[in-house]
């Protein structure tokens, strides 16, 4: 079985890139450019990893997670934060939001998908 | 072009939007209508920048920007007041931003004075000690001693923890961990068993699990973490190497870690991995009672669809931006191309159904007036696709006025007006470097220094106005200073002084302004870093005219200059004179025609044996005979038969060309003759007309200049 990921980033190179990373039987990608079209693509899919950017318009990466830990469904999936910060601030932040680990951009595909299979099930 | 060149093509493409966003951002919040979000966005758009870039391996780009987004951050999270000396030093270093995009997208190096100078004054806002975060060994020192930068990007390294480092620690060291879980580790979306897992990879281990802290049924918290687990582990990796597996969970757990030196794991000692997993699918069944989660589900449907709804549209409303989607030029052009044929076809076919003797009323030419009048449409449609905002192109020339004012100690104030006027995208990408010309050399040399102005009673701050209308089917681009306007005797003597004029020449004050472009004039005394780039107003003409658009010149001395650019609305479609020449029908751009006229005998003069040429209000205009000149007919034409236009070229040079009559005047669309067919003197490309019929389109300069040359 592939797994799904979901992966929200307002970088459309990003988005691209992580599809090219990404791309394969391996995994089913679906992409949205901010938290809120994040929150809209959780109600037709259930991914087995989400991966999300921080900094993003309309919703940003800690309301995001906030939202999706809210909801009982995804309270228990795992979530990547991908930033460009090494700051342990930040990832503080982003662990008590809810986030599962993190990515640190730049990232390259061997590390992109051994993230992915730290967390997923 | 390979798929990874593609998204760096995207990125770039992106990066333009976001320095414009960026740009507009920190000018709101100059003029003091900047909000949270607009700073936010600021930050946002250096930020993606500064990810996008490392991906890329631009690691110049990479630098900057992380030294420009800590700034950002500081003014986003209010411990920097957005002074006007702060803003200075932000818009500068967007412009930085900008070049250094610029450089990156042509491969190029970047003025890497400037970019240390405001590296040293961001960081110096932000005062902000050196080495404050981690540096990737990985680097060379050296980057980070030449760009005086205190950021690396960190790489996990996961790679680590995949195959273990074999190579600098060749002998098997044991471990034992101990790893108990807090209930905030689940919370989070990690799992212990994939922890465990991913342990395992290490090498060869044991593992216990101590369930001695599960309460009995009735105590137990479904959300609590109950379990803890030793395990012994033998590998050829280091403590670090371990320590990175608990990486995402650190702070989430008690975790000790031991070397030790106790003899090699037993081969019963191993615990399979299907085994781990059964403990951990237990702790997962027995941590939650049954009636819990039969609950959940229903209450996550009502939470997930409804409870975000209810804030999801004011966030939409902030945001502000249209949805927008990205397509290459090609396909529409495409589309245009696909309109025109339309337009045409639908065209033959009303004038089929116009049989004689039937009237024009019928159902079906009815009907046809709909389905024109739907092309029309559709074609309208397709033209303002590739149109865009010249908004972005007016706010690259307030970098021009900033650089331009700073270079010269000139205070000016650029006042910009109507950025929604659309013009086709290639227009506007043509038109940057002339415009950028022209808004310098208003700078330079058209504002006077404050002091000047001062003495003249004009406030010390000068305004430059750059202003963009639609003005039938036409675009107008006003380029105007409030500086002293045109010095014509120091222009005229210049000219002479050039051999551009003679000495004598009686110039009306239009003709000397007009002096301005041509070639080889330049008026400053000293090259300036301004303007003086070798480059003259002759070389903006051409560039407007390239483009099918004219410029033209009015001042008034004290009062100031203003440059109108007149340009058409797109490349894809012209504006153009249908005119039969010895029974063909030819296509003359309008931008070309200054006039027509019937002559009259006595306007005609011989010169030579054959050549003639038109007299008009003391002007001689040679005639050149459009039949004959393309080859159509052996014989000279009467002039008094036909209909004279009066052309210019790009160059200035006029003539009179001879047609039998003109038929109508309408937009065309652009065929391109040398896709298909070839060069062909004299034409500049094809069209169809609304009859059907293919039409030339004339190619005014080349008939013109070759005649001259003849």
């Amino acid at each position: 079985m592939p797994l799904n990921i979901l992966a929200v980033d307002d970088s459309q190179t990003m988005r691209d890139m992580l599809v090219l990373a990404l791309a394969g039987a391996e995994f089913n990608v679906t992409l949205a450019e901010n938290g809120l079209q994040g929150i809209h693509a959780l109600q037709k899919m259930n991914p087995n990893v989400i991966i999300t950017d921080i900094n993003m318009p309309v919703l940003d990466g800690f309301g995001f997670i906030e939202r999706v830990r809210k909801g009982d469904k995804l309270r228990a999936v795992p979530i990547l934060i991908l930033t460009t910060e090494s700051a342990p601030e930040l990832k503080q932040r982003a662990r008590n939001a809810g986030a599962t680990g993190w990515i640190v951009k730049p990232f390259d595909k061997v590390k992109l998908i051994s993230a992915i299979r730290k967390v997923a099930a | 072009m390979d798929t990874m060149d593609e998204i760096k093509q995207t990125f770039f493409q992106e990066c333009e939007d976001l320095l414009a966003e960026l740009e507009n951002g920190l000018l709101m919040v100059n003029e003091g209508y900047g909000d949270s979000e607009t700073v936010n966005s600021i930050f946002r758009a250096v930020h993606s920048i500064k990810g996008g870039a490392g991906a890329f391996g631009l690691d110049e780009l990479v630098d900057f920007a992380h030294a420009f987004e800590s700034i950002l951050d500081e003014v986003r999270c209010d411990r920097l007041e957005t002074t006007g000396e702060v803003l200075k030093v932000l818009l500068q270093s967007t412009d930085v931003l900008a070049d250094l995009v610029q450089a990156a997208r042509v491969g190029e190096k970047c003025n890497t004075e400037r970019t240390q100078f405001l590296v040293k004054e961001l960081n110096l806002l932000a005062s902000i000690p050196s080495n404050k975060e981690t540096v990737d060994t990985q680097r060379p020192q050296e980057a980070i001693d030449e760009n005086g930068l205190d950021f690396q990007p960190v790489a996990i390294d996961l790679d680590t923890c995949t195959d273990g480092d074999a190579s600098s620690l060749p002998s098997k060291k044991i471990f034992e961990i101990a790893f108990t879980p807090k209930p905030s580790l689940y919370s989070s979306g990690n799992e212990s068993a994939l922890i465990l897992r991913e342990l395992s990879q290490l090498g060869d281990r044991k593992i216990e699990c101590d369930i001695s802290r599960i309460p009995t049924l009735d105590a137990i918290d479904p959300e609590g973490a109950y379990l803890s687990w030793f395990i012994k582990l033998e590998t050829d990796a280091d403590e670090p190497a371990i320590r990175e597996v608990f990486e995402f969970v650190e702070g989430e757990c008690d975790l000790t870690i031991n070397h030790v030196t106790t003899s090699p794991l037993t081969e019963e000692g191993v615990v399979p991995e299907a085994q781990i997993e059964r403990q951990e699918q237990r702790e997962v069944v027995e941590g939650r009672s049954p009636v819990e989660t039969e609950n959940q589900p229903t209450q996550t449907n009502s939470k997930v669809l409804t409870a975000p709804k209810a804030d999801e549209q004011p966030d939409r409303r902030t945001s502000g931006s249209p949805a927008t989607i990205r397509v290459s030029l090609e396909r529409l052009d495409r589309l245009l191309n696909l309109v025109g044929e339309l337009v045409i076809n639908q065209s033959m076919i009303a004038q089929y159904t116009l049989v004689p003797g039937e009237a024009s009323g019928s159902a079906v030419s009815a009907k046809l007036d709909e389905v024109e009048q739907l092309t029309r449409e559709i074609q309208d449609c397709a033209m303002t696709i590739r149109a865009q905002p010249v908004k972005s192109l007016f706010q690259r020339m307030s970098r021009i006025v900033r650089e331009g004012a700073a270079s010269t100690g000139k205070s000016v104030h650029l006042i910009t007006e109507g950025e929604a006027t659309e013009i086709d995208k290639i227009v506007i990408e043509r038109l940057t470097d002339p415009l950028m010309h022209m808004i310098r050399n208003a700078v330079d040399h058209g504002l006077e220094t404050p002091d000047k102005r001062l003495e003249k009673g004009k406030p010390e701050q000068g305004t430059i106005r750059l202003s963009a209308a639609h003005r039938s089917g036409r675009i107008v681009i006003h380029v105007s200073d409030d500086g002293a306007g045109i010095n014509r005797e120091r222009v005229k003597q210049i000219a002479i002084d050039k051999g551009l004029i003679p000495e004598d020449a009686q110039l009306t004050d239009a003709q000397i302004d007009s002096l301005l472009f041509m070639p080889g004039f330049s008026t400053a005394t000293e090259i300036s870093n301004m303007s003086g780039r070798g480059v003259g107003m002759d070389v903006v003409k051409q560039a407007i005219h390239a483009l099918g658009g004219r410029v033209s010149l009015v001042s008034r001395p004290d009062h100031g200059s203003t440059f109108t650019i007149n340009l058409p609305l797109t490349l894809a479609v012209l504006d153009g004179m249908v005119a039969q020449v010895s029974g063909q029908t030819i296509v003359v751009p309008l931008s070309a025609i200054i006039e027509t006229l019937q002559p009259k005998p006595h306007d005609i003069h011989g010169l030579g044996s054959t050549a003639r040429v038109l007299s008009i209000r003391g002007e001689f205009l040679p005639i050149i005979d459009l039949g004959h000149e393309l080859g159509y007919c052996e014989d000279q034409q009467d002039p008094l038969k036909g209909v004279v236009l009066s052309v210019e070229t790009h160059e200035g040079n006029r003539c009179a060309l001879l047609v039998d009559s003109i038929q109508d005047q309408r937009q065309v669309v652009i065929k391109s003759l040398e896709d298909n067919y070839g060069s062909v003197p004299g034409i500049a490309a094809a069209t169809i007309l609304g009859n059907g019929c293919i039409s030339l389109i004339l190619d005014v300069d080349s008939v013109v200049n070759r005649r001259a040359a003849a």
